[in-house]
């Protein structure tokens, strides 16, 4: 069914809500990243599987639905009922039938798959009252989990391309640059560059044709929120889309998605063809005479691929190798022409920016960074996923009432944002209100949103060798700085890290830095020292330790430490001995073991499987 | 026209030139290695970096490779402030510590006062600089017979799939403009070999002198519209063919105004 008129898209959504309405229960299965790789796709063979079986009155088969990533990946396989909201955690698909009888058939829940907090051990069935969500604002990732992610009619439902209507039949192309300017909305693809003022930049560009392309490339590791937006929710960023390319004159357009997202790939071309069968997407979108069409393009993979000059040649099938510019892509960009490119959570603001008004979205977070933020939360902290704050809540909030603390309790150490070029802050930053600016003030960025936490086990000279190997094996290698400057810090770090550094190193290090990030071609190279600098500025104590006690206090280094085993303590259980793959512990049953220095590697294996404590590392 | 400073003298600037253009001219001497008249600039050696400000930059300062700026009005560049040359010279310390057997480097390095790295030295470290001379002039010759592979510290210079590269018609171009010497190649009487590519070379049909390889003639020939017969003949024949022509033009014409 093509729509033509904006009453239509009404008549329409007044149709499909009123379906979903009759629908007095909804199965919501995740199928975000985290979801599927613990099982999920078994999870719902079994639902379809039970539900075929038996046959439960007034329930439809498509009351089930297979969303996005729900957030709390920590503790998936997620299922939610709707409308309660019920939270079964971590469930397999032998709870499959259970799950049915009890909040399908009956309205009762099956306790022990719901969510305990940790803090007290009480259930909370809906997860509303979760503290991981409730301390959470949701603009960008507002659908997922929420709504099908194959099905642009949820998204309608959803208010999806109301916005669009909008912005098509009631706004001039300038009225919505004016209203994105509003908002205050910053790129949150990582340089925080004001998305109004680059999209006004390009429609004032007298060079035609002009394009807009999305960067879904998101090569931090161990980030997923443009990942799960593209699959769980890829209409928001085709819509915000259609309505920058309108903004700016644009009549084709590009996603440009890392070829490891292979389902974001699908389910993108699969909302694209959808959008296209209701018009709102392809020749005269709305009736309104204005006409897109988008394209994915698929990425080969590297880091650099993401900086938007090197982006821009690799989707005209050109090396993925940034260009020297001095005049911006806003202005020459794709084919050399005037470019918007944005991020991918970007343009998911978008519609809701149209929709509420962009003073609305400027009310929410701090002045300079309006808005909220998605983050993906990994490491030690006991609740890991993806989750929304407006800018400007703290580091605290995010890590202990969001991320529930530290695993285990341990000490927290330092929080690493903006993905491996950004920085690591100490405990005495818990309390700074994230946003663009606070976080660069505090030599960190905010990059595109990953933020690990880490606890007491971490050293930060290891941690400043494993991110700064990841930016060596990443440079492109086009310029000097970057890839002979990168590759000389990584092994003087590396040497630091087995006692082998002097003192003087560090300043070396220091300068060496200053310069690569002077001179390097791309925000790579600019960037690049940021994981040496920024462990080194808060923890200078760490490296001195390195250099001149030749010790690693967080006992991580392997060259600096040695693992004994305590002869008080062994009572000759023989586990060690056989976790050791290098048959460095000696032994027999029942007496005491040792462990030869000389073929121990510090795997660190006998040690994890020692349930008497008796091996220490020092 | 456009007015800037540089090392505090006013110079005047064509619209659309780069600083480095106008450094040159005015004689002032800075390292521009990935740089060559024939081909757009890169970006990638970084040693012709300098400071640039504005009046009313509040005193900020950038720092940008002079090949690739655009001169602009009101510019202030300096091109070898204290920080330039910290740059420059640890750019070279870098470049030392990864070509240390190169005399190119070893020559350029030393101009700036580096003559050994203070870095982590790559005693096999090869010649090859990088510097994309050779991939650019290729592709400008239209052949776009070598290019880079790989990334990072492991990049280098190589034909497709490290095979004698179908594009190569032996040229030379690239070898002629590698500063380092990198790109070997060898002439044993009509045979040429480069990149692990045999050719024979075209013997003059008049004074059998050898020039150019046949496929470098049969590309020319198809590619500029040029009969290929034209390239039987050498340039030194040639231009002796068409002195005699004019010869005997000159000759003929004094005969008529004789009769
Ligand atoms: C090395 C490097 C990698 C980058 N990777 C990404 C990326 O994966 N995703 C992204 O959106 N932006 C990335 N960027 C930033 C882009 O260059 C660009 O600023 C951004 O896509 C613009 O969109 P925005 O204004 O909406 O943030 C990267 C930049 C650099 C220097
Ligand atoms: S800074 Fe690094 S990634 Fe960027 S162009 Fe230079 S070598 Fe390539
Ligand atoms: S640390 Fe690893 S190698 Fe060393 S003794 Fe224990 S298990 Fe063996
Ligand atoms: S010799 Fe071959 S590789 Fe070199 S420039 Fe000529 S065609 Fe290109
Ligand atoms: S082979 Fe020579 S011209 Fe080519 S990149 Fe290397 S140094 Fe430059
Ligand atoms: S993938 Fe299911 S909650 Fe993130
Ligand atoms: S000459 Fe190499 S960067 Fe300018």
């Amino acid at each position: 069914m093509r729509i033509d008129k904006p009453a239509q898209l009404t008549k329409l959504r007044k149709e499909l809500v009123a379906v979903e309405k009759k629908h007095t229960k909804k199965i919501m299965i995740c199928c975000g990243p985290g979801c599927l790789a613990n099982g999920a796709a078994k999870i719902v063979e079994e639902f379809r599987k039970v539900l075929k079986k038996k046959h439960i009155r007034g329930f439809k088969i498509e009351a089930l639905k297979e969303t996005g990533c729900h957030g709390f990946c920590e503790r998936g396989p997620l299922v939610i009922i709707e409308p309660r909201g019920t939270f079964y955690t971590k469930v397999k698909p032998k709870d499959v039938e259970e799950i049915i009888n009890e909040s399908i058939r009956k309205d009762e829940t099956v306790e022990r798959l719901l969510y305990d907090d940790p803090s007290n051990g009480h259930k909370i069935e809906r997860y509303n009252d979760i503290p991981f969500y409730s301390h959470q604002q949701r603009i960008a990732l507002r659908n997922l989990g929420h709504i099908d992610q194959y099905k642009i009619e949820d998204y309608i439902v959803a208010d999806g391309y109301n916005a669009l209507v909008k912005a098509l039949t009631k706004m001039k192309p300038d009225e919505i640059i004016a209203e994105v300017t509003t908002s205050g909305l910053r790129g949150r693809g990582g340089a925080g560059f004001s998305t109004g003022r680059k999209w006004a930049t390009c429609a004032k560009a007298e060079d035609t044709p002009h394009y807009v392309i999305c960067n879904g490339d998101e090569g931090d590791p161990g980030a997923f929120m443009d990942r799960s937006i593209m699959e769980g929710d890829p209409h928001s960023v085709l819509e915000g889309m259609i309505i920058a390319a309108y903004a700016v004159g644009a009549h084709e357009g590009y996603i440009y998605v890392r070829e490891e997202y292979p389902l974001a790939i699908e389910n993108l071309k699969l909302a694209i063809h959808q959008a296209t069968e209701y018009g709102f997407l392809g020749e005269n979108i709305l009736g309104s005479g204005f006409s897109l069409t988008l394209n994915v393009s698929r990425g080969g993979g590297a880091f650099v691929c993401g900086e938007s000059s090197a982006l821009m040649k690799s989707v005209a099938g050109e090396v993925g190798e940034p260009r020297a510019k001095y005049v911006r892509s806003v202005l020459k960009g794709f084919h050399d022409k005037p470019t918007v490119l944005n991020n991918v959570e970007t343009y998911a603001n978008i519609p809701v920016i149209i929709d509420k008004g962009g003073e609305w979205f400027a009310g929410i977070g701090t002045p300079g960074s309006s808005g909220t933020k998605a983050f993906s939360l990994v490491g030690k902290v006991r609740n890991t996923g993806l989750i929304e704050v407006p800018m400007g809540t703290k580091l605290r909030e995010i890590i202990y009432d969001i991320g529930g603390g530290i695993l285990d309790n341990r000490p927290f150490k330092a929080v690493q944002t903006g993905g491996p070029s950004g920085g690591c802050l100490p405990e005495e930053k818990l309390d700074l209100p994230v946003d663009f600016d606070t976080l660069t003030e505090a030599y960190s960025m905010m990059g595109s949103g990953g933020m690990i936490v880490m606890d007491d086990h971490t050293c930060v000279v290891d941690l400043a060798k494993y991110f700064l190997a990841f930016l060596v094996e990443e440079s492109c290698g086009k310029c000097v700085p970057c890839r002979e400057g990168l590759f000389q810090l990584h092994a003087m770090v590396k040497k630091i890290s087995e006692g082998q550094g002097i003192e003087e190193d560090i300043e070396k290090m220091e300068k060496l830095s200053d310069v690569i990030i002077k001179s390097s071609l791309c925000g790579l190279g600019k960037s690049g020292p940021n994981p040496f600098l920024s462990t080194v500025r808060y923890f200078r104590d760490e490296y001195l330790a390195h250099i001149r006690d030749k010790k690693c206090p967080a006992k991580v280094c392997r060259e600096l430490i040695r693992f004994d085993i305590i002869a008080d303590k062994c009572d000759g259980c023989t586990a060690c001995l056989s976790a050791c793959a290098f048959d460095a512990i000696t032994g027999k049953k029942n007496e005491v073991h040792v462990i030869d220095q000389d073929k121990c590697t510090k795997c660190g294996a006998c040690e994890a499987v020692c349930t008497r404590n008796a091996i220490e590392v020092s | 026209m456009v007015h800037l400073t540089i090392n505090g003298q006013v110079v005047q600037a064509n619209d659309g030139e780069m600083l480095l253009d106008v450094i040159k001219r005015m004689g002032i001497d800075i390292p521009a290695i990935c740089q060559h008249d024939a081909v757009e600039p890169f970006g990638s050696c970084r040693l012709c970096t300098v400071e640039i400000t504005k009046a009313d930059w509040d005193g900020w300062k950038n720092y940008v490779t002079s090949c690739l700026y655009p001169v602009a009005d009101g510019l202030i560049v300096n091109t070898h402030s204290e920080t330039v040359n910290e740059i420059r010279k640890t750019l070279l310390d870098l470049y030392l510590a990864r070509h240390p057997n190169s005399l190119f480097v070893r020559k350029l390095a030393a101009e700036h006062g580096v003559t050994k790295t203070s870095y982590e030295e790559i005693p096999d470290g090869d010649d090859c600089i990088l510097c994309g001379l050779c991939t650019r002039i290729c592709e400008r010759m239209g052949f776009s017979a070598i290019s880079t592979v790989g990334r990072g510290h492991s990049k280098e210079v190589a034909p497709p799939l490290k095979e004698a590269p179908p594009d190569c018609v032996g040229c030379l171009a690239c070898a002629q403009c590698c500063p380092t010497g990198h790109i070997k190649f060898s002439e044993e009487g009509a045979s040429r070999s480069i990149w692990g590519k045999q050719f024979e070379k075209i013997a003059c049909s008049k004074c059998g002198k050898l020039t150019i390889t046949k496929e470098f003639a049969d590309s020319l020939s198809e590619t500029r519209n040029i009969p290929r017969e034209y390239f039987d003949v050498c340039d030194d024949c040639r231009r002796k063919e068409i002195a005699l022509t004019m010869g005997r033009l000159a000759q003929w014409s004094r005969e008529e105004e004789t009769v």
